[in-house]
C-alpha cells in the first residue's frame, strides 16, 4: 500500500517540512533524535494536526489542507506502537487486545485473535494486567493491541528503546514475523541502525525537520556524504546478497551478491534466502594485492571511487566491488603509504566473523 | 445518660442521610465537568471560574444560605422559574437543603476530581485513540476509570460535609422538623432546649459514628480503584 506524506509543522522554534512517499513492508525513519521522526508519526497518527500538506494511505487521504480533508484519529486506522508501549493501566491484557476490535467495522476486521495471540506469544499473559509485565512483554501486547485494531498501516515508535539488549533481540524477531506473516506496511522509526537493516528495506533519512534522502538500505547507506545525517552510528555499507551455500562443518554460509561473494558465520540463513549484510567500514582493510597467506576470508577485488574529507587519524574510502558500493574506514597514513586514489584498483579485506546476527537482516 | 434513640432523632439522622447522599449525587456530574475544564481547557475567564467554584469553601456558610433564598426563594428569579417550570420548590424544602450542601460541598469535589484527571498520563488518551475511540468512548473506558480514586475522595469529602453543613441550610430553608433539620440542625435545636443535653450528646454520637463509617467506606473504594489502576497487591 502507498503511503505518500507532504506536511508542514511548527513546534516551538522547530520547523518539519517533509515529503515522502513508501510502499515497502517497512519503511524506516531514521535520524538523529530531534529531527522530527515522531512528529511524522503523529502527523500520520492524527495526535498532530499539520499546518499544511496532505497524508495519504492507499487510496485514503486522512489530511488535506487544500481539501480541507481531516479525518479524526479514531477514524484514520492506523495502529500505533508506542516507545513505552501505553497499555491501559486498568484493563487485563486480553482487554487492551480486544480494546481497538469493537471500533473496527465488522467488514474490515482482518485481524484474528487467535493468530495474533499465537504470532506474538501472548498465551500465557491473557489474564494479566500492565503491571505485572516485564518491558518486552508490554511491547509485545502493544503490538498486538495495535494489530487486533486491523490497521491499514502500523506506526512504530522506536519500540525497542525502553528494553534493554536482551529484550530487544526477542522483540526485533516477533517484528520481523509480522511483517513477513501478517502483511500490513509498517513505519517504522529508529536511531539504531542495527534495527533499521535487520526490518527494512526502504529509508527515510531525517535531518533538521527535513528529508535528507530515501531510498534503499543498501543504497542509501554507502553513500559518504549521508554520513554526517547518518551520525554517530558505526557507518559502513549494507549489501544485499543470496544465501548460496551453507558449510555446517565449519559453520560458514557463503553468500553472493553482483560484484562478488562473502563468507560470513552460519546465522540460520537458508540457502536461497536473501539478506541484507550490513558491512562496518572500520572491519574492511585495504591492500594493493591480494594477500597469499591471511586468515581474511574476504577477499573482494575492486575500485575506488571517492576518498571521504577527514581531518583526524582515519577517512572512509569508498569502493565499487563489481557494481555494489563498499566503505572502509582507514587512517590517513595508509591513504598517503599506499597511494590510495579514485581509480586506483585495490583489494577489500573482511574477517568473517566480523559480520554477526546483529548486522544482518532478511530482505 | 444516653437511653434509646428518639423516632425525632431517628428523622434527623435518616434526613441528614437522604440530604448527603441526593446533593453529592446530584453534584457529581456538574463537578466531574467543572473539574474537567478547569483541568483540561484553557480558556478565558479560567481564573474567575475556578476562584468562583472555590467561594463556598471561603464564604461565610450564611452568605451562600443568603444568596440562595433570594435567588431560589419562591418569588426569586430562580425559584420562580422552577416552580413554574418543573413545579420545583426548594425553599424551606428539603430540596432545598440538598442544593445548599451540594454547593458547599462542590469546591472539595472539584478538587479531589481534578487532582485525579491531572495525574492521567494523556497519551494513554491518544493512544485509545488511535485504537478507534472516539472522544465520548475516551471519556467512558479511559478518563473516568482512571480518575476513580479521585471520584470517590471527592465524592466522600461532599457527602462528610453535606453531613456537618449548618450555616447555608438553616438560612436557606430555616430548621423544620421532619424537613430540613438535619443533625446539625437537630443537635443545635436541643442544646437550646432545656434539658436537651442527652438527645445533643446522642446525636453527636451518631454523627462521628456515621462520618467515620463514610470515610471508612471512601477509603475501601478509593483502595480499590487504585488497586484496578495501579495493579499494586497492597
Amino acid at each position: 500500500m502507498r503511503v505518500e506524506i507532504d506536511v508542514e509543522k511548527g513546534l516551538g522554534d522547530f520547523r518539519l517540512k517533509a515529503a515522502f512517499s513508501c510502499d515497502a513492508a517497512v519503511t524506516a525513519l531514521f535520524g538523529r533524535s530531534g529531527c522530527g521522526k515522531s512528529t511524522v508519526l503523529n502527523l500520520v497518527a492524527g495526535l498532530l494536526k499539520p499546518e499544511r500538506g496532505r497524508i495519504a494511505v492507499g487510496d485514503r487521504v486522512l489530511f488535506d489542507s487544500t481539501m480541507g480533508t481531516d479525518i479524526a484519529p479514531e477514524k484514520r486506522r492506523i495502529g500505533y506502537v508506542f516507545q513505552d508501549g501505553l497499555l491501559l493501566p486498568h484493563l487485563s491484557v486480553r482487554q487492551n487486545l480486544t480494546f481497538g476490535r469493537f471500533f473496527t467495522p465488522q467488514a474490515e476486521r482482518w485481524a484474528d485473535f487467535d493468530r495474533i495471540v499465537a504470532l506474538l506469544d501472548l498465551a500465557p499473559l491473557l489474564e494479566r494486567r500492565p503491571h505485572h509485565l516485564s518491558g518486552g512483554e508490554k511491547q509485545r501486547v502493544a503490538i498486538g493491541r495495535a494489530l487486533l485494531a486491523s490497521p491499514r498501516l502500523l506506526l512504530m515508535d522506536e519500540p525497542l528503546a525502553s528494553l534493554d539488549a536482551g529484550r530487544r533481540g526477542e522483540i526485533l524477531y516477533y517484528i520481523e514475523r509480522l511483517r513477513d506473516e501478517v502483511g500490513v506496511p509498517i513505519l517504522y522509526v529508529s536511531h539504531e541502525i542495527e534495527e533499521v537493516v535487520r526490518l527494512a528495506g526502504h529509508l527515510v533519512l531525517l535531518s533538521e525537520g527535513g528529508v535528507a534522502a530515501t531510498g534503499s538500505v543498501n543504497a542509501l547507506m554507502s553513500r559518504m556524504e549521508l554520513k554526517p545525517v547518518i551520525g554517530r552510528y558505526e557507518g559502513g555499507a549494507v549489501i544485499e546478497a543470496l544465501v548460496v551455500e551453507q558449510d555446517l562443518e565449519m559453520g560458514l554460509a557463503r553468500l553472493s551478491f553482483p560484484g562478488g561473494e562473502l563468507q560470513v558465520p552460519d546465522l540460520n540463513a537458508l540457502r536461497g534466502e536473501r539478506l541484507r549484510v550490513r558491512v562496518r567500514a572500520r572491519d574492511v582493510s585495504l591492500a594493493l594485492s591480494r594477500p597469499a597467506d591471511a586468515s581474511f576470508l574476504n577477499v573482494l577485488s575492486g575500485t575506488v571511487t571517492a576518498i571521504g574529507a577527514g581531518d583526524g587519524a582515519s577517512v572512509d574510502v569508498q569502493l565499487d566491488i563489481g557494481g555494489t558500493p563498499l566503505l572502509a574506514r582507514i587512517t590517513r597514513k595508509s591513504v598517503a603509504g599506499l597511494g590510495i586514489a579514485p581509480g586506483k584498483p585495490v583489494f577489500a579485506l573482511i574477517k568473517a566473523v566480523a559480520v554477526d546476527r546483529h548486522s544482518v537482516g532478511y530482505a | 445518660m444516653f437511653g434509646s434513640i428518639t423516632p425525632s432523632e431517628l428523622e434527623a439522622v435518616r434526613l441528614s442521610l437522604k440530604v448527603a447522599a441526593v446533593s453529592t449525587l446530584a453534584s457529581l456530574p456538574i463537578g466531574f465537568a467543572l473539574a474537567w475544564l478547569l483541568a483540561r481547557k484553557q480558556f478565558p475567564g479560567k481564573t474567575l471560574l475556578d476562584a468562583i467554584v472555590h467561594l463556598p469553601l471561603v464564604l461565610p456558610p450564611v452568605v451562600i444560605g443568603y444568596l440562595l433564598l433570594v435567588l431560589f426563594g419562591r418569588r426569586g428569579p430562580l425559584g420562580q422559574w422552577l416552580e413554574e417550570t418543573f413545579g420545583l420548590v426548594l425553599a424551606f424544602r428539603w430540596t432545598g437543603a440538598a442544593l445548599a450542601c451540594a454547593l458547599m460541598g462542590l469546591p472539595l469535589l472539584v478538587r479531589a476530581i481534578r487532582q485525579s484527571l491531572e495525574a492521567i498520563d494523556r497519551r494513554l488518551e491518544s493512544a485509545a485513540a488511535t485504537l478507534g475511540a472516539g472522544r465520548l468512548w475516551v471519556l467512558a473506558s479511559i478518563t473516568i476509570p482512571l480518575s476513580l480514586p479521585g471520584i470517590f475522595t471527592g465524592m466522600l469529602l461532599s457527602f462528610a460535609r453535606s453531613l456537618g453543613e449548618f450555616g447555608a441550610t438553616i438560612t436557606f430553608v430555616s430548621n423544620i422538623p421532619g424537613e430540613t433539620q438535619t443533625l446539625p440542625l437537630a443537635i443545635y435545636t436541643y442544646t437550646q432546649v432545656p434539658g436537651g443535653d442527652a438527645q445533643a450528646m446522642r446525636l453527636c454520637v451518631l454523627a462521628v459514628l456515621l462520618s467515620l463509617a463514610a470515610l471508612m467506606v471512601s477509603e475501601v473504594l478509593v483502595r480499590r480503584a487504585n488497586r484496578r489502576i495501579l495493579g499494586d497487591a497492597r
